[in-house]
C-alpha cells in the first residue's frame, strides 16, 4: 500500500509534467496539422529561461515561472508569424511542416547550447526537504511543487477549454478549420492565442521538470517522446484527453516499477499506448472520424 | 417577382489548383426573399461555386456581391458578418462540440444576440434542444443537418447558402429538410440551394439553375425546369421518372 501511494505520487508528479506538454502538442496539431518536434525544445527553453532568472540573477522562483511562460509563448507567436503562417499560406503540407520543425528543434536547443553550454543545471529549489505524511509515505518538497502548480493550471485550462468562448473556438478549430471560419470565427487571432497557451504550458512543464530533476539541453527532447504517446493515448488532436493521457502514462509507468525495473518504465509507457489503441484506436478520448 | 437582386454572383472562373478551373463561367443570382436551386450532375461545381461565393477558393476572374458589396475574395468570417451563412455538403457540424457549443460559435460574430438566437432556434428545431448537452458526432443524419441549419443561422443571416442538405438522410428527414427551408424562407431567408433531390428542390424554388461543366446550362423559373423536357431528360431521370438515385458516398467534398 505504502508502495503503492508512493509510485502513485511519482507518477503524479511525471505525469502531471507530460500533461502541461501535451495539451500544447494536441492543440497545435489539431488545429494545425502540425506535428511541433520543437515542442520539447520549448520546454527545455522554458527550464532554461528559469535558470537565467532563478539562478544566474537569483531571483525567486515565482518570477523564474513567470518568465519562462512569457518568453516561450513569446517564441511560440513569433514563430507562427514569421514561419508557419506563411507556410500555411504556400500550401506547406504535413510532412514539410513536420521536417521544418525537427530543423528548428536543432537550431533551439543549439542556441541553448551555446548560451548555456550542455553542463548539468538545477534550479535553487531545495531537494531533500520532505515529509511523512504516515508510514513510510514520502512525498518530497519538489513533488508538492510540481503537482500543486500543474494541478492549478490543468484545472484552470480545462475550465477555459470548457466553459470560454475562447476555449470552445480552439476546440471547434482543432474539429474542422473551414467549418469554424465560415462561422465567422476570426482564425487567425485563435491560433494565435493557441500559441501562447502552448507555448506558456510548454514552458512551464520544462520549469517544472527541471525542478523535479535536472537541466541539460536534452531534457525536452527526451521527454518529448512520452509526451507524444500521451498525446495519441488521449486521442489526437484532444486536448482534454492529452492532459488525461499525460496523467495515465505518468501513473503507469512508475506503478511499474513495482514489478519491473525501474529502467524500463519508458517502455511500459508505450506498452499502455499499444494496449489502449488495440482497442479504442482513436485513444481515449479521440472520436472515430464519422464524417 | 421583381425584388431587388441580393447575391450576384457573376462570371466566375476559377478552382483548387493553379491552371485547372472547375468553374468556367457560371453565373448565379438571388433576389430577396427567393428560394434558388442550383441542380446539376455529380462534379459539375455545384460546391465549388458555393465555396467560391463563400471566399474559400480564390477566384481568377468574376464578381460576388452581396446587397450591392463587393465580396469577392472576402474572408469567410466577412462574409458571415455581412450577412451570409453557409450550411458545407460535409463537414458541416463540430462533431466532437456540443450541441449547444455547436450554436455558440455559429453566434461568435453576433455574441449580444446569443440568447435570443439561441431560444429562437431551440423552438425552430425542438429535437436540439433536448440534445443540448450530446455531442454532435452522436446525432443522427436529421439531426446533424438541423444542427448544420441552425448553427449557420445563429447570425441571423438574410441570405442561407445550403449544399445538398437532404443528402444522405431517410425519406422522412428529407421532408423535414425541406419543410425547415421553406420555414426559414417564409420567415424571409432568401436562400440558395444545391440539391440532388432535383424534383423535390424545384418544386420549392422560385428560380432554378442547372450547372455542368462549370457553367450554367439551364435557367428559368423553378416549376418550368421541372417541366422542361430536355431538362427532365438530361437531370431528373426522364420525364416521369422517380428521383435521381443517391450517388455513391465520396471522400471530401
Ligand atoms: N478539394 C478539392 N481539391 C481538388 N479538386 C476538387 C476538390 N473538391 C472538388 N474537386 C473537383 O472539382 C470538381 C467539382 O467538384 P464539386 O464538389 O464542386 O462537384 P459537385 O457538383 O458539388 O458534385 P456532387 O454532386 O458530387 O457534390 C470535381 O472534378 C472534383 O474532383
Ligand atoms: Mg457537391
Amino acid at each position: 500500500m505504502e508502495e503503492f501511494l508512493n509510485t502513485s505520487i511519482n507518477g503524479l508528479s511525471s505525469g502531471a509534467i507530460y500533461a502541461l506538454g501535451a495539451i500544447g502538442l494536441s492543440l497545435v496539431y489539431g488545429i494545425l496539422k502540425l506535428v511541433n518536434f520543437a515542442h520539447g525544445d520549448f520546454m527545455t527553453l522554458g527550464g532554461y529561461v528559469a535558470f537565467a532568472v532563478n539562478v544566474s540573477a537569483g531571483m525567486p522562483l515565482v518570477v523564474a515561472f513567470l518568465a519562462a511562460l512569457v518568453v516561450v509563448a513569446a517564441l511560440g507567436v513569433a514563430l507562427e508569424v514569421a514561419i508557419w503562417r506563411p507556410m500555411r499560406r504556400k500550401g506547406a503540407g504535413v510532412m514539410q511542416l513536420l521536417l521544418l520543425s525537427i530543423g528548428l528543434a536543432f537550431v533551439i536547443r543549439n542556441l541553448i547550447l551555446f548560451q548555456w553550454s550542455g553542463a548539468t543545471r538545477s534550479l535553487d529549489v531545495d531537494q531533500f526537504q520532505a515529509w511523512n505524511p504516515f508510514g513510510d509515505v514520502v512525498i518530497t518538497r519538489i513533488q508538492v511543487i510540481v503537482i500543486v502548480t500543474a494541478g492549478v493550471v490543468l484545472v484552470g485550462v480545462a475550465v477555459m477549454l470548457r466553459s470560454t468562448l475562447i476555449g470552445k473556438s480552439m476546440r471547434a478549430l482543432s474539429d474542422s478549420f473551414d467549418l469554424a471560419e465560415v462561422s465567422g470565427v476570426n482564425t487567425r487571432r485563435i491560433v494565435l492565442y493557441t500559441w501562447v497557451l502552448a507555448g506558456s504550458l510548454a514552458g512551464l512543464a520544462g520549469v517544472l521538470a527541471a525542478v523535479y530533476t535536472t537541466l541539460t539541453p536534452n531534457t525536452g527532447w527526451f521527454l518529448l517522446l512520452s509526451i507524444f504517446a500521451a498525446v495519441v493515448l488521449g486521442g489526437i488532436g484532444n486536448a482534454y484527453g492529452a492532459l488525461v493521457g499525460g496523467i495515465v502514462l505518468g501513473l503507469a509507468q512508475e506503478w511499474s516499477t513495482m514489478v519491473i525495473q525501474p529502467t524500463y518504465k519508458e517502455a511500459v509507457g508505450f506498452v499502455v499506448l499499444i494496449l489502449v489503441l488495440l482497442v479504442r484506436p482513436q485513444g481515449i478520448f479521440g472520436q472515430a472520424r464519422t464524417l | 417577382m421583381s425584388a431587388a437582386p441580393v447575391l450576384v454572383a457573376q462570371g466566375l472562373v476559377g478552382g483548387y489548383v493553379p491552371e485547372v478551373d472547375i468553374l468556367r463561367g457560371c453565373t448565379l443570382t438571388a433576389s430577396d426573399g427567393e428560394v434558388v436551386v442550383v441542380i446539376g450532375p455529380n462534379g459539375a461545381g455545384k460546391s465549388t461555386l458555393a465555396k467560391a461565393i463563400f471566399g474559400l477558393i480564390t477566384l481568377r476572374e468574376g464578381t460576388v456581391t452581396l446587397r450591392g458589396d463587393d465580396i469577392t475574395g472576402a474572408a469567410p468570417h466577412q462574409v458571415t458578418s455581412k450577412g451570409m451563412s453557409y450550411v458545407p455538403q460535409v463537414a458541416n457540424v463540430f462533431g466532437s462540440l456540443t450541441v449547444q457549443e455547436n450554436l455558440e460559435i455559429g453566434g461568435v460574430l453576433r455574441r449580444n444576440l446569443m440568447r435570443e438566437r439561441m431560444d429562437a432556434m431551440m423552438s425552430l428545431f425542438p429535437r436540439l434542444g433536448e440534445r443540448r448537452r450530446q455531442r454532435a458526432g452522436t446525432l443522427s443524419g436529421g439531426e446533424r443537418q438541423m444542427l448544420a441549419m441552425a448553427r449557420a443561422l445563429m447570425p441571423d443571416p438574410s441570405v442561407l447558402l445550403l449544399d445538398e442538405p437532404s443528402a444522405g438522410l431517410a425519406p422522412r428527414a428529407v421532408g423535414e429538410v425541406f419543410d425547415t427551408v421553406a420555414e426559414i424562407n417564409a420567415a424571409g431567408v432568401t436562400i440558395v440551394m444545391i440539391e440532388q433531390n432535383a424534383r423535390r428542390a424545384l418544386a420549392l424554388a422560385d428560380r432554378g439553375y442547372v450547372l455542368e461543366g462549370g457553367q450554367n446550362r439551364f435557367e428559368g423559373p423553378g416549376p418550368s425546369l421541372l417541366t422542361d423536357p430536355q431538362v427532365a431528360e438530361l437531370y431528373l431521370g426522364g420525364a416521369g421518372a422517380g428521383e435521381r438515385p443517391e450517388p455513391p458516398p465520396r471522400v471530401g467534398s
